[in-house]
């Protein structure tokens, strides 16, 4: 590593990794600095899993502007990155007359934001499109998508190391320094350098820019809870299904899913906390979640449910306020050199790819920006054993009999696959990490059968001993050691 | 492509029991398919005692139930085939079955003329029951937790909390005690504990575990790792009464909150199940798939590993009836209901010679016994007024088998007050060479008593 970068970029998530990757391009060098183990341990691994048409976002703000451009890009940075990507349309379902009137002006915000694919649908429609959802008609979105989000910031932190730049894990910055023109940042791995940062820290913005002297910004966490159902409740739905949303609540309202993987989910609350690491559930909000889904959606029933975990989003605008406040994607005047990204909440991961390119424009006011000669912008991800044919499946035995052991008997995850999985490219060997790229111990079973031999390939094959093994970060040991 | 008479899916108790009987029936060619690299199924990491009483009429432990179950399904002829794991089963036009695995080799198929499903059960998690709070390390089920403390060596915790008093959950209860964890509590929602009286008695209250009814865990504290659960009273509805909650500081918590009978396989063929994922059967133990049969824990989930053994030798003779046109043998569901559950009667002496467990009362002034069953129940309840003993049951450390750990249990009994320290004894101990199953890998003299320590189960070569 240099003993000056180019650009430092604080933080992981989706946003982060699309920075570096954007960043990758060009002849500078950067270096990722991450406080978890693993990329999107934060708000990006704990959202819907949705790319937004661009409909819900305030003319003229810069959040319609990027999601809009975001939206329109995905399918092809999917493509070629290699991220599992599906346009299923999406419908908005209204309950009664109001919604439909508020229908009216969703419509009209979203063409005037230059959303395409827009309909109203009457109630018979909305059955058609998506069988089992109530309501008394809705609107029906062509260009929303669903997409893997884990494998989104993957993909884009494979490609940008590909290409040259440097991450390093479990690197909480505590302190940022400006002396001449280059950026000291402290961190628990010690201290690095660079010319710019980008603050890309998610729910830690505010205190992140605080630490460079720009202190004017409030985060206000707002906790969104949520359920997953079981893979035999995927046949109820294979398009998003969201209410109307009403002003003022703070979010999209509480939605049905389907996931990339076929694993419905239901959520999230908007709950306003003073811990952005909260991301406990309560037994209030799980029950209206739940009962709120299943006005959505009433052939769902409790007994589906197999999971539920929380996403915090970083908002800008406190409870008193409710709704959005637009992105704030600026360089900051009292502090040149220092990018801040603040308030990127939904649709940030929508938007991502196109504040990527914001950065890349405020970089280039400091720097020739030479693309690379050998830039690769194409990686290949893993391999999906249970979504190939049986012919595929077969050659695959045939080069490697690991793929002919299933480990996770739900989602059907092989011994070669969780192999991969440890194996990444960051060196992330939490059980989350192989969850995250495997798909391992996310089934009906949460890890009952698959838990057991994970642990025993990372004590047998890797030499980890019981107690190094974690679920998330340092900190989070699962195991107190041998039994003898 | 391979063709049999009866295929069975689960080489668990049931599947052994219903290739073996299906062989002693007559039929041709039965294959067993089982997806884990050894035979037994959940047997295995069921290395307490208790089990065979009733099928064998001897107590043995989980893996030397299985060793038997094993010899007598591969003595019959029965092929045990490992690490092959079914996905999907295919009804033929000639009315046979398609049944493929995956295989290290690749995709096996295999033709059958029936197929008993014995696929087990599998545990309802945290998810299932939506248990509020944070999600930190720490957090176990039974079974997970069985398998890690018993076959991988994996230690989850020092200070335990228990919820739920399936017999699981009491049974862990009792392991992690004997492996220096604190059992903090066992908390169960309803009023009595749901596991065996003789598993409460054995496994809680001989060790001094506080055990709370119409109590639940109602939120998980810890950021990364657990820190603590809060425990609530609950009220006759089963909600949490407001203003009851205390916290219990705890490194890990066990749930033993029920099993799901596990029918993934079975759906494939379009069997029929019921809201709770058990199978809908007609007497005869065939689904609604006719030449398919379930039987044990995946058919509806049982106490005993007896029961479902029987249940799979008659899922198995009747696929051959099924094949021969002859009348099938009928389930008799009361069967396996009479064995005493909860709390054992106060003032009584819960007998563990089998599972029925009856509450054996001394009667001062007639000078006899009353509440037992048989005269092994009168025999216990003498014994333990006067001199107390356990079979004890555990593991030692081994570098001669595939694993780390060897079961193995006392040849015999032990002074119950002497429990503790032998097991700490044997903590120390090492198997360098293998062994086979019932050879000694420890002795000792305990009061004056020369106590033989054997393993339970094969060890290398």
């Amino acid at each position: 590593m240099r003993d000056v970068h180019d650009v430092i970029i604080i933080g992981a998530g989706a946003v982060g990794c699309a920075v570096a990757r954007e960043l990758a391009r060009y002849n500078i060098s950067v270096l990722v600095l991450e406080k978890e183990c693993d990329v999107a341990y934060g708000t990006s691994g704990r959202m819907s899993g949705v790319v937004h048409a661009g409909f819900n976002n305030k003319v003229g703000s810069l959040m319609a502007r990027l999601c809009v451009e975001g939206s329109n890009l995905f399918e092809d940075v999917c493509r070629e990155l290699d991220i599992p990507f599906r346009r299923t349309g999406k419908v908005l379902v209204a309950f009664d007359q109001d919604d439909m009137r508020a229908l009216d002006r969703i419509m009209a915000q979203g063409k005037a934001n230059g959303v395409k694919g827009l309909r109203l649908l009457d109630e018979d429609e909305i059955r058609s499109i998506a069988p089992g959802v109530g309501g008394i008609g809705g609107m029906f979105s062509e260009r929303t998508a669903i997409f893997d989000p884990f494998e989104f910031c993957i993909a884009h932190a494979e490609n940008a190391m590909d290409n040259g730049v440097d991450f390093s894990f479990e690197s909480e910055v505590t302190a940022i320094r400006k002396e001449s023109d280059v950026f000291s940042v402290t961190t628990s791995k010690g201290i690095f350098k660079a010319r710019l940062v980008v603050n890309s820290a998610g729910l830690y913005c505010d205190k992140v820019s605080a630490m460079a002297g720009v202190d004017k910004y409030k985060i206000y966490p707002c906790r969104g809870q949520y359920y997953i159902l079981d893979k035999v409740a995927d046949r109820l739905l294979d398009i998003p299904a969201y209410p109307v949303p009403k002003p003022g609540i703070g979010g999209l309202g509480v939605h049905l899913t389907p996931t990339i993987d076929g694993n419905i989910i239901i959520g999230p609350s908007a709950e306003y906390l003073d811990d952005p690491d909260d991301t406990a559930t309560t037994a209030e909000v799980m029950d209206k979640l739940f009962a709120e889904a299943k006005a959505l959606l009433p052939a769902i029933e409790r007994r589906y449910i197999i999971g539920n975990y929380c996403g915090i989003r970083p908002k800008q605008a406190p409870e008193s306020e409710g709704g959005f406040r637009d992105f704030v994607i600026k360089e900051e005047e009292t502090c040149p050199g220092l990018i801040n990204l603040i308030g990127i909440e939904s649709p940030g991961f929508t938007a991502s790819v196109p504040i990527a390119r914001m950065v890349r424009d405020m970089v280039g006011s400091h720097m020739d920006l030479v693309p690379k000669k050998d830039f690769n912008p194409v990686r290949k991800g893993r391999v999906r054993f249970r979504d190939l044919s049986r012919e595929e499946q077969q050659k695959l035995i045939e080069q490697d009999p690991e793929y002919g052991e299933i480990i996770c008997r739900c989602q059907n995850v092989t011994r070669r696959e969780i192999r991969d999985a440890i194996e990444n490219r960051f060196g992330a060997r939490s059980i989350t990490s192989i969850k995250y790229r495997a798909w391992a111990t996310t089934g009906r079973c949460n890890g009952g059968y698959c838990l057991a031999k994970i642990v025993d390939m990372l004590v047998r094959d890797y030499h980890m001993r019981p107690e190094e093994i974690t679920y998330r970060s340092s900190g989070s040991e699962l195991f107190s050691g041998e039994v003898k | 492509m391979r063709s049999c008479d009866v295929l069975v899916i689960g080489a668990g108790p049931g599947g052994l029991a219903a290739a073996f009987s299906a062989r002693k029936a007559g039929a041709g060619d039965v294959i067993v398919l089982e997806r884990d690299r050894k035979a037994g199924g959940i047997l295995n990491q069921c290395i307490h005692n208790g089990f065979g009483l009733i099928r064998y009429n001897e107590e043995l432990t989980g893996p030397e139930y299985a060793a038997r179950a094993i010899s007598e399904a591969s003595d019959s002829g029965a092929m045990i085939l490992l690490s092959r794991h079914v996905s999907d089963i295919r009804k033929e036009n000639d009315g046979s079955f398609s049944v493929s695995a995956y295989t290290k080799d690749g995709i096996e198929v295999y033709r059958t003329k029936t197929i008993v499903l014995a696929t087990g059960c599998r545990e309802r998690t945290r998810g299932n029951i939506s248990i509020p709070g944070s999600r930190p390390a720490g957090v176990f089920t039974a079974g997970v937790a069985q398998n890690l403390v018993n076959i991988r060596n994996v230690m989850i915790g020092r200070r335990v909390v228990i919820l739920g008093s399936g017999d699981i959950g009491l049974i862990m209860a009792r392991r992690l005690t004997l492996e220096g964890a604190k059992v903090m509590a066992i908390a169960e929602i309803m009023s009595e504990p749901t596991g065996l009286a003789r598993n409460v008695s054995q496994c809680v209250q001989e060790f001094g575990i506080p055990l709370y009814v119409r109590t639940t865990v109602s939120r998980i504290i810890g950021k990364r790792r657990l820190e603590a659960v809060e425990l609530s009273d609950l009220d006759r509805d089963g909600k949490v009464i407001p203003g009851t909650a205390r916290r219990i500081d705890c490194d890990a918590l066990v749930l033993s909150v029920g099993l799901i009978p596990e029918n993934e396989v079975a759906q494939t063929a379009g069997v029929r199940l019921f809201a709770n994922n058990a199978v809908d059967t007609d007497r005869y133990l065939q689904t609604s798939i006719p030449g398919v049969f379930s039987c044990g824990n995946s058919r509806h989930v049982m106490d005993l590993a007896d029961y479902v053994s029987e249940q799979g030798e008659l899922a198995g003779r009747n696929a051959v009836h099924l094949i021969n046109d002859q009348d099938m043998e009928s389930w008799d569901e009361e069967k396996s209901n009479c064995m005493k559950k909860g709390f054992p009667e106060e003032g009584s002496v819960t007998c563990t010679i089998c599972p029925n467990g009856c509450q054996v009362v001394w009667d001062e002034k007639a000078g006899t016994f009353s509440g037992n069953r048989c005269r092994r129940g009168a025999r216990f309840a003498m014994e333990e007024r006067s001199n107390p003993v356990r079979t004890v049951t555990t593991t030692v450390k081994t570098m001669a088998g595939d694993g780390p750990l060897l079961p193995v249990r006392t040849l015999q009994k032990v002074p119950k007050d002497k429990v503790v320290e032998l097991v700490s004894e044997l903590r120390s101990v090492r198997v360098e060479k293998p062994v086979g199953n019932g050879e000694t890998v420890f002795s000792t003299d305990i009061e004056g008593n020369h106590i033989t320590v054997i393993a339970t189960s094969d060890c290398g070569e």
